[in-house]
């Protein structure tokens, strides 16, 4: 096991041009698994691929175990990597794939077939190790691509959105492996995604990324609950954190936070009246499209998830009084966007 | 004009260029390599096997198969390494990429006749501008030079040399095309293993490139061997046929010879060959394709 940390990384593909990756310092704890989570072009393959030694950096260090591996090959650093087409070898079969890294490490000969056998049986693929690449399933392919990277214990595992070609229902049994799967081995694990509940479901931290730049770390309740600004208060939530803009400051609150003010008894609370615009019925909840009523606030849409068990009546048309508990409103610099301090709101 | 017309006219060019330039010219060797039929003779009488027992047992024949197979064999190794080298050198892009990929290409490109008189004046013995450098650069002196097309090694080098100048450019874009079809996380994902340049080339790349490898090779041979423009211009199957191929032996024998009939057997002599090359390399294509 090892501690992956990156000083000051940066990657600027073409001069002149902005970086894919900027500055990003951040170092993972032992055993950790740690997510790399934004949307498309944030940077987080590009620094992924740095880590691994397929890219470059143009300034800044990569550490591995203590020890700075910016000069050495990905051979060198001891990481194995799971790549988004999971890249098996089409010629060779399940059990040459998975045996390819002993033999291109130069491990005895002899301990070959356990090692295998041994990654192969805690994935589960005991029995796929005679078969070509091309005659597996997603998931049995995806195995085969962790098994490969399992069999010669690494330091740390690199995972490259590992399960976005698999469909909606393999993607929920395989994330639960995998969670089960780092709890039995225990490896420092970096994973990337642009999945938020994957993020959410198995990040120890997960390392929110915009433009190439950290814009937060913190485990999952700290990142949706206490977003460090506007960029993650948006990106994570579906649907979005409401913001609404007052003078100086930028309020948010969760749909979920945002109830019928007769549900929210007692605590100290922030009224409005809301007109309902829209409603998705989505089963287990319902989100309602609408706006406020009210000086400040005129027209603003506000979106609101109200849980099944709530009574119904909220039709589009309707309008009803609505209040976010105090504790729930995040406050944002409107200048920065970057989290403020509680203050008081006179909109009232 | 219905669809059904239509689509007749369309082919029927295809069909006629096929039935005139390739099948009638086929049944007409067939048919002359069991007769007895020369140049300048009416007489046709079919002969059954005779022909090809007669070419069976004639020692230029045996020579001309032999120099065939060494020539296809030579060639074809020295196209393939040096296509695989040139693809993995003109894959990943540079400055002038492009000028580089144009320049590979020409030989291709330019009619083989043009091409070939070119190397025969740089092969002549008397103006031959390789001979003219190593004589400059002290290796050999004036009158003891080699006489690239007058020795029979050497010419068979330099007919093999000429002709994978030829063959290389082709066999570099079936190349280039069959690497860039493998995924680039392939590789990757083999340097994270742990395996260098060596182990990635020929345990991951040259595996996955067989099918086109194979492709490569097959086109190669067919050429190789039905090859006559270059021997012909170059030697002419000289020195003592050391060049002599059966492309070229079938031209002598039946076209200058006379003996349109052992011409068509000798011609007739390398299908079955060809046959067997082209199925054995698609079958190995066809096996080793990939997802």
């Amino acid at each position: 096991m090892a501690v992956v940390e990156t000083r000051n990384l940066t990657k600027v593909f073409k001069e002149g041009e902005l970086g894919a990756v900027n500055k990003v310092s951040l170092a993972t704890h032992e055993g950790e698994f740690l997510v790399f989570l934004g949307p498309s072009g944030s940077g987080k393959t590009t620094l992924l691929r740095m880590i691994a030694g397929l890219e470059t950096p143009t300034s800044g260090e990569i550490l591995i175990g203590g020890q700075v591996v910016n000069h050495l090959t990905p051979r060198e650093r001891r990481i194995a990597m799971v790549f988004q087409s999971y890249a098996l070898y089409p010629h060779l079969s399940v059990y040459n794939n998975i045996a390819f890294p002993l033999k291109a490490q130069k491990v005895p000969r002899e301990q070959h077939r356990t090692k295998v056998e041994w990654a192969a049986g805690l994935l589960g693929i005991g029995k796929l190790l005679g078969r070509k690449p091309r005659e597996l399933s997603g998931g049995e392919r995806q195995r085969v691509a962790l098994a490969r990277a399992i069999v010669r214990e690494p330091a740390v595992f690199l995972l490259d959105e590992p399960l976005s070609n698999l469909d909606a229902k393999l993607r929920a049994s395989a994330r639960e492996e995998l969670e089960q799967f780092h709890k039995s081995v225990g490896t420092t694990t970096i994973y990337v995604t642009h999945d938020q509940v994957e993020a959410m479901a198995m990040g120890d931290r997960i390392v929110v990324l915009h433009q190439g730049v950290v814009r937060q770390i913190g485990t999952p309740k700290d990142v949706y609950e206490d977003p460090a600004d506007t960029f993650v208060a948006t990106f994570l939530g579906s649907p979005p954190m409401n913001l609404v803009e007052f003078s100086d400051v930028i309020v948010g609150f969760r749909p979920e936070s945002f109830l019928p003010a007769d549900l929210l008894p007692g605590a100290k609370h922030v009224r409005f009246r809301y007109k309902v615009n829209y409603v998705e019925y989505l089963g287990a909840e319902r989100v309602l499209y609408g706006a406020i009523e009210g000086r400040h606030f005129e027209s603003k849409e506000i979106i609101s998830r109200l849980s099944w068990t709530m009574p119904a009546g909220y039709d589009a048309g309707s309008v009803h009084d609505f209040s976010v508990a105090e504790s729930d409103l995040r406050f944002f610099d409107r200048k920065t966007e970057k989290r403020a301090d509680p203050r008081p709101y006179p909109w009232q | 004009m219905s669809n059904r017309q239509l689509g007749a006219v369309m082919f029927a060019p295809a069909v006629l260029f096929i039935i005139l330039l390739i099948g009638f010219p086929f049944v007409l060797a067939v048919l002359y390599a069991f007769s007895d039929a020369r140049i300048g003779s009416t007489g046709f009488h079919l002969v059954g096997l005779e022909n090809f027992r007669s070419i069976l047992q004639s020692p230029s024949f045996r020579k001309a198969l032999q120099n065939s197979i060494v020539f296809t064999v030579c060639a074809q190794a020295i196209v393939i390494v040096c296509s695989t080298i040139l693809s993995m050198a003109l894959e990943k892009p540079f400055r002038v990429r492009g000028l580089v990929r144009l320049l590979i290409l020409l030989p291709w490109v330019a009619p083989v006749s043009l091409g070939t008189i070119g190397w025969k004046w740089i092969l002549d013995s008397i103006y031959s501008v390789i001979t003219w450098v190593l004589i400059w650069l002290h290796f050999y002196k004036p009158y003891s030079a080699p006489m690239w097309l007058g020795e029979p090694h050497l010419a068979m080098a330099s007919v093999i040399l000429v002709h994978c100048w030829r063959l290389i450019p082709f066999s570099t874009v079936i190349m280039l095309a069959g690497r860039s079809a493998i995924p680039k996380e392939i590789p990757e994902a083999a340097s994270i293993d742990g395996a260098g340049f060596w182990r990635t080339l020929f345990h991951i790349t040259i595996p996955m490139m067989t099918p086109i490898i194979s492709v490569a090779l097959l086109f190669g041979i067919v050429f190789t061997f039905t090859d006559m423009t270059v021997v012909y211009i170059l030697t002419a199957g000289g020195p003592f046929d050391s060049t002599q191929t059966l492309p070229s032996l079938a031209f002598a024998t039946g076209v200058q010879g006379s003996d349109l009939a052992a011409g068509a057997a000798i011609s007739l002599f390398l299908v079955p060959v060809l046959v067997a090359v082209a199925y054995f390399m698609l079958r190995v294509a066809h096996r080793a394709e990939v997802v």
